[in-house]
């Protein structure tokens, strides 16, 4: 029964906290709202997510978006440094290959995710069969320690993280 | 006071990065470096800015608020998806297979091959 009403109870919790911080006031009226916006959506979408992912330890995901938003700053420094710095013909850009050891796609979509967001590098393809990531680096000289740094600071964290 | 030389730094922080990033349009050569300006650069200039909007409202205006929050929660989940965008069909339409590196796979990439055929588990 409780299952039928919340079939996704993050979903619900999501929603009414996004909706209550998007009308900016919390009142009795709003948070009534959102929490009916939480019940309907979850509800509505099912459809969309047969197999949803297991998150198995909430506590994680928070240390997790923590290193993430720092390595984001470093990021756009760095990417900073090198576009105002670096000379054009100086600018080593490579492609490199990352095999995945994530088989969920809601796993692998935040590791792609990650990638983009961070260090001099974006996610441009996935192969065929979901096993490895074609990411481009702005400007690297060790394609392998690239790779290494991925795996083990972001992939690592996330296989931890779903189940 | 402080308060005031917090949010103009966050200012001027935020609008650093954004010249930097724009300026990195201009002067990077190829399509997938330019990518690299507008996912990271500007995230740390629109972050500036939304830091220094919260400062403003919350010690100077004297009300909390929470927009500036979902602005970076939105633009964290859609800057990586448009960049993602950009490369595929910059890849589909500039590049050949035999240029990128191998998958190290038995598949090759998802644009110039079709997934492999699952078989249904009963």
């Amino acid at each position: 029964m409780l299952k039928r009403i919340f079939p996704h109870p993050l979903l619900s919790l999501l929603l009414l906290i996004v909706w209550t911080m998007l009308v900016n006031k919390v009142t009795l009226g709003n948070l009534l709202l959102g929490v009916i916006i939480g019940i309907a959506l979850p509800i509505m979408t099912a459809a969309y997510w047969p197999e949803r992912a297991l998150i198995k330890s909430p506590l994680k995901v928070v240390s997790y978006i923590a290193l993430v938003v720092w390595d984001i700053v470093v990021a756009n420094v760095q990417v900073a440094l090198i576009i105002l710095f670096k000379p054009t013909s100086k600018i080593n850009s490579q492609w490199v290959t990352v095999p995945l050891e994530l088989t969920s796609p809601e796993a692998i979509t935040v590791l792609a995710g990650t990638i983009t967001m961070t260090p001099g590098t974006v996610t441009a393809l996935l192969s065929a069969d979901g096993g490895s990531l074609l990411v481009h680096c702005l400007h690297t000289d060790d394609p392998q320690g690239e790779i290494d740094g991925i795996k083990t600071r972001y992939e690592a964290r996330l296989k931890e993280i779903f189940a | 006071m402080i308060v005031e030389l917090l949010i103009t730094a966050f200012l001027v922080i935020g609008g650093l990065f954004g010249i930097v990033g724009s300026y990195g349009l201009i002067k990077l050569t190829d399509a997938m470096q330019r990518l690299h300006g507008p996912t990271k650069s500007t995230t740390l200039g629109v972050g500036g800015v939304l830091i220094a909007s919260m400062l403003y409202f919350g010690f100077v205006d004297h009300h909390v608020s929470f927009h500036e929050l979902l602005i970076t929660l939105f633009l964290f989940i859609t800057a990586p998806i448009t960049a993602h965008f950009m490369a595929q069909t910059y890849l589909r339409m500039h590049t050949k297979e035999s240029e990128l590196p191998p998958t190290g796979r038995r598949y090759g990439w998802s644009i110039y091959q079709d997934p492999p055929v699952v078989e249904e588990d009963e």
